[in-house]
């Protein structure tokens, strides 16, 4: 979580989801970097930002500490692609759509609109959230750039 | 009980180490036979490195590699990955098909394929070896070959399973050529308990 106008990157996202939380009024911009989907069925959930519902729930309570207001906050996110064709054959294996679906519905269970995203597909994300301007760059290997 | 690999004697170490170096030297006569061309392979390091230096053992997480990975199901669950950057992929290509070092400027289809072959031999050598060491049978899926950023390729192995130990078994692979060494690393991701039934079966834990 930082104060605008800091940058925020995380390099080589596959299945795993960038979560970008902001108010641009604050000033006041987070990124998450979730591995799976829920901490309920993990065998050890210790480390809460590891997963798309702990990981929510902590970026909003950080953010309101650095004197965000919830309603204010907005969200894009990218990642969740499935690298790999083997485990493609198998729903239990398709983490990026189960991580996408998962931050979806804590998202809008914390009532945090998503107004931007870039999710899916089979290849890898590089993504740099400018917290002035709220944009987010997702750059890839072979699949272009954009901005969302 | 032995949780990960950060816990491994040097003994232990030893014996993964030769493992290593029978899987090479069989991968080379493979690969030799396969193209008809000359191929030395050594191993000249086998390292255990925390999960999150892994992408920077090759370049950092965002940069563009070529991957081959198998899953593996038998007597233990692992995930192994062969991992080279893609100018060591472009020369193994040039040794490969017998052309002069630089002679491909990319990665098309066919140099695809023939590093996908390399990734499977290699992998299938290097366990066929464990399991004559161990007396175990590992059953590998047909590879699967991504070109793309080292970390998107690994997190998505990670999160596949959820939990893997916290280390990982490098095989440092070298080819040789003249004065170029086309160094690739192939990494063994067990799952929790696995490990230890490997370094069982090798006697190296009493």
């Amino acid at each position: 979580m930082v104060r605008s106008p800091d940058r925020l990157i995380t390099a080589g996202l596959g299945s795993c989801i960038g979560i970008c939380l902001i108010d641009k009024t604050a000033k006041v911009g987070g990124m998450a970097h979730i591995m799976l989907p829920s901490s309920i069925q993990a065998r050890n959930a210790q480390n809460r930002a590891k997963f798309a519902d702990t990981a929510v729930e902590d970026m909003i309570y950080e953010m309101e500490k650095l004197g965000a207001i919830k309603r204010r906050i907005v969200a894009k996110i990218a990642g969740g692609a499935q690298m790999f064709k083997i485990s493609a054959a198998s729903d239990i294996m398709k983490i990026g759509l189960r991580n996408d679906q998962a931050v979806e519905s804590a998202l809008a269970q914390a009532k945090i609109r998503i107004v931007a995203k870039d999710t899916g597909g089979n290849f890898g994300r590089t993504i740099i959230f400018d917290t002035e301007s709220g944009d987010l760059l997702v750059r890839t290997i072979g699949h272009g750039e954009k901005i969302i | 009980m032995i949780q990960d690999f950060s816990d491994l004697t040097g003994l232990q170490i030893d014996a993964l180490k030769e493992v290593g170096n029978v899987g090479a030297g069989n991968a080379a006569t493979a690969l030799a036979t396969m193209t008809g061309a000359r191929v030395e392979m050594s191993v000249p390091q086998v390292g255990i490195v925390p999960f999150n230096k892994v992408a920077d053992m090759v370049g950092g997480a965002g940069n563009a590699v070529v991957g081959v990975y198998l899953m593996v199901t038998g007597s233990a669950t692992t995930n192994m990955l062969f991992l080279l950057s893609i100018d060591k992929a472009l020369l193994l290509v040039d040794l490969l098909m017998g052309q002069p070092p630089g002679y491909h400027k990319i990665l098309d289809e066919m140099s695809l394929s023939a590093i996908s072959e390399v990734g499977n031999i290699i992998t299938g050598t290097y366990l066929n070896a464990l399991a004559s060491f161990t007396g175990m049978q590992f059953v590998p899926t047909v590879p699967d070959l991504v070109v793309d950023m080292a970390g998107a390729i690994l997190d998505s192995i990670l999160a596949q399973f959820g939990e893997l130990g916290d280390h990982v078994l490098v095989v440092e692979n070298k080819f040789n050529r003249e004065e170029y060494d086309i160094i690739g690393h192939l990494f063994m991701l067990p799952e929790p308990g696995s490990l230890n039934k490997i370094l069982t079966a090798l006697g190296v834990i009493f």
